[in-house]
């Protein structure tokens, strides 16, 4: 059991500047998620932390001990591929036990011919073949032991690849986009799994992925990373609540956060589509501001709604997803500089309306996001101040 | 009712004229190929077989069927018997030296990344070059007193070696020279093999403990290699089986029978003597030998490689 401590970290790959300078403090046993989109440094961090890439800068520590002069096995920490990397050659069990191997067996007793003299080489194999078993049984590997890679499935490949790191009881699981070769199905059965295996090791887990779902759903802390720095760290709930930027409210969460234009105008209050808003900022009269809204913050209201607290547009419905359980509905805004609105609801909302419908849609004020020109989340000095509540749907 | 009853029987021919349509089609299709197979190489297998049962002589008017008698003379001769035995002593060399110091050198230059392709054109020339043009070459550098290896020897201290005109040396020196000529082309291979290895097998074998060259190698990358190395082996080793061009230009089977091989032999019987049909026996036990050798090694190497 680790943590792991990253300090100011920096990394170039020739002219291109990949890490820039990254600092992250990772508890004991905690399950952190990097999350970002490709190319933003994720993996390359990952790759440093296993040692598998050596840093420009700054320093990797691990358990509190520096580990930067230390080569990847000696780290205590095993890494799951996306490729799963598995050796084709080698059954199950041998992939499995190949980190055992080569740590309780020295090289002569691994030779083809010179390990038939080693005494001792038996009681070891046997020593691993129990913890190789061991590790199958916690992974439901038992019956594919003597399987090879290709014969199996995605799913149990993922699995392997599991054992082959769980079986020497790292410090530290690095997981490297682990899921991404898997169809959506076993996808979601294996973030449950992975949760749960995480539990039962209370081993630390740093966990490199795109898909903001698998960060939000399995994640103790998600580092949202992109061109090389983490925006914003936090629980889950902290960045779907309180994204610190733009970049992060527009990555988490699906589907993607609402982005409505609007203007800061006399007295510092805001004003949306040419209407005065009961939020004001300390933003300056004429500039632009970002309002963020959540899909399911959106709701259909009767008419104008008068009073404060609630902002209100009309738009034309577009097109609706049926999920089963919710619908997302689509919403184009005539004549307005937006791209469209998205609105989850519940199906009774739904299929009361019907395509090309003109509806008007209201939010809570207090529930929407608010970002400056430059991106930075800015709080409002209104009635309400822009905190993220998730407002209920309402009919 | 004739309508009725002409109608599946209509229907049954017109199915049956549609299938031999098809099956001419299809034999069209195939003909090419199959004269061309013929032609280069069945005809020829099929003459050599008939030549090897008779006594012709090139340039001879008649022939009589001798039967088996070319091939039970072949296995007497104590010259062919030498010429197998010389034969299988250059393979011998010349495989495992062929084959693991191309793989030695491929995996020296595989992770260069600027003189990569510096090292491939340096140990790939060998390969276009022209042996006889390079037996020259290598008849002065293996000069008892004019060559630079000698030279070389004594400036060492130690005596001069007549490489080619010393019959304990000439068979392996001509083998040194085969390895020299396949190095290349086996390195080509090996490297394209080696390219094919993903990268992360490598870096999850460093986390998982392989640290040294040496456990990377045991574990990864020679296992993987199998198919590549099944092969070279197979053509390293049916190139070695016909060496003949160095024989022919730098020691003409000599000294004393030292470097005498199996299809110089068949040229001097065909070409020099023309002695057809014994030559062509000669040739058949030639292309046994080969195909023996490759099959085995093909089942005996197939159940260990991995693809």
């Amino acid at each position: 059991m680790a943590t792991v401590t990253l300090s100011s970290i920096a990394k170039s790959f020739g002219p291109t500047r990949v890490l820039g300078g990254v600092d992250l403090d990772i508890a004991d046993g905690e399950f952190l998620t990097l999350v970002g989109p490709s190319g933003c440094g994720k993996s390359t961090l990952i790759r440093i932390i296993a040692g598998l890439e050596h840093q420009d800068g700054g320093a990797v520590a691990i358990g509190g001990q520096p580990v930067d002069h230390l080569r990847p096995h000696e780290r205590r920490v095993a890494m799951v591929f996306q490729s799963y990397a598995l050796y084709p050659h080698m059954s199950v069990r041998q992939n499995i036990a190949l980190p055992l191997t080569m740590s309780r067996l020295k090289l002569w007793q691994r030779l083809p011919l010179l390990r038939a003299l080693s005494g001792q080489r038996r009681t070891v194999m046997r020593g691993i073949e129990a913890d190789v078993a061991a590790a199958a049984a916690q992974l439901q590997l038992d019956h594919l032991l003597d399987r090879k890679p290709a014969q199996l499935s995605g799913g149990q490949r993922q699995r392997v690849a599991l054992g082959r790191a769980m079986v020497r009881h790292p410090d530290v699981f690095l997981m490297d986009e682990p899921l991404s070769n898997l169809d959506a199905k076993l996808r979601v059965h294996m973030r449950t799994e992975l949760a749960e295996l995480h539990k039962r090791l209370g081993a630390t887990f740093v966990y490199v992925t795109h898909d903001q779902v698998e960060a939000m759903t399995m994640s103790d802390r998600v580092a949202m990373m992109d061109s090389g720095t983490i925006l914003q760290l936090g629980t889950p709930s902290q960045l779907y609540e309180k994204p610190a930027s733009l970049k992060v409210a527009q990555f988490i969460g699906s589907p993607a956060i609402n982005l409505l234009p609007g203007i800061v105008g006399a007295g510092g209050r805001l004003e949306l589509f040419g209407r005065p808003m009961a939020l004001n900022v300390q933003q300056a009269q004429g500039q632009a501001v970002t309002l963020g809204v959540r899909s399911e913050a959106l709701s259909l209201v009767q008419g104008e709604p008068a009073g404060t607290g609630r902002a209100w547009f009309s738009a034309r419905l577009r097109r609706k997803e049926n999920l089963g359980s919710e619908y997302i509905l689509h919403f184009d805004l005539a004549g307005r500089d937006v791209p469209g609105v998205t609105m989850r609801t519940s199906p009774a909302v739904a299929v009361g309306i019907s395509e090309a419908a003109e509806v008007t849609l209201g939010f809570d004020e207090s529930a929407c996001h608010l970002f400056a020109a430059d991106g930075e989340r800015i709080v409002s000095r209104g009635p309400g101040v822009a905190t993220a509540s998730i407002v209920p749907l309402r009919a | 009712m004739t309508l009725a009853l002409d109608m599946p029987v209509q229907l049954a021919s017109s199915r049956r004229r549609r299938l031999w349509i098809e099956r001419v089609t299809g034999l069209g299709f195939a003909a090419p190929a199959l004269v061309l197979l013929l032609l280069t190489i069945l005809v020829p297998l099929a003459v050599l077989v008939v030549l090897s049962l008779t006594n012709y002589e090139f340039g001879g008017v008649d022939l009589d069927f001798v039967g088996l008698a070319n091939f039970q003379k072949a296995l007497a001769d104590p010259i062919i018997r030498r010429s197998l035995l010389n034969t299988l002593i250059y393979v011998a060399i010349m495989v495992p030296g062929g084959v693991f110091g191309a793989l030695l050198i491929a995996i020296l230059i595989h992770r260069r990344t600027r003189s990569r392709s510096l090292y491939e054109v340096i140990y790939f020339l060998p390969v276009t070059s022209t042996l006889i043009a390079m037996a020259t070459v290598w008849q002065f550098l293996l000069h008892p007193s004019l060559g630079p290896i000698n030279g070389l020897l004594k400036w060492l201290g130690f005596a001069p070696v007549a490489f080619l005109s010393e019959p304990s040396t000439a068979l392996a020196t001509l083998a040194v020279i085969g390895i020299w000529q396949i190095l290349g082309f086996n390195m080509i291979l090996f490297l394209a093999g080696l390219t094919a290895i993903p990268r992360d097998l490598y870096e999850a074998a460093d986390i998982d403990g392989c640290s040294s060259g040496v456990d990377r190698f045991l574990t990864i990358t020679w296992p993987l290699l199998g198919p590549t190395t099944m092969f070279v082996v197979i053509t390293t080793m049916i190139t070695a089986f016909k060496i003949f061009d160095t024989v022919a230009v730098m020691t003409r089977g000599g000294p004393v029978g030292s470097t005498e091989v199996l299809l110089y032999n068949i040229y001097l019987e065909g070409f020099q003597y023309f002695h057809t049909g014994y030559a062509a026996a000669l040739t058949f036990i030639f292309l046994a030998f080969i195909l023996v050798f490759s099959a085995v090694q093909t089942f005996a190497l197939d159940k260990k490689v991995h693809y």
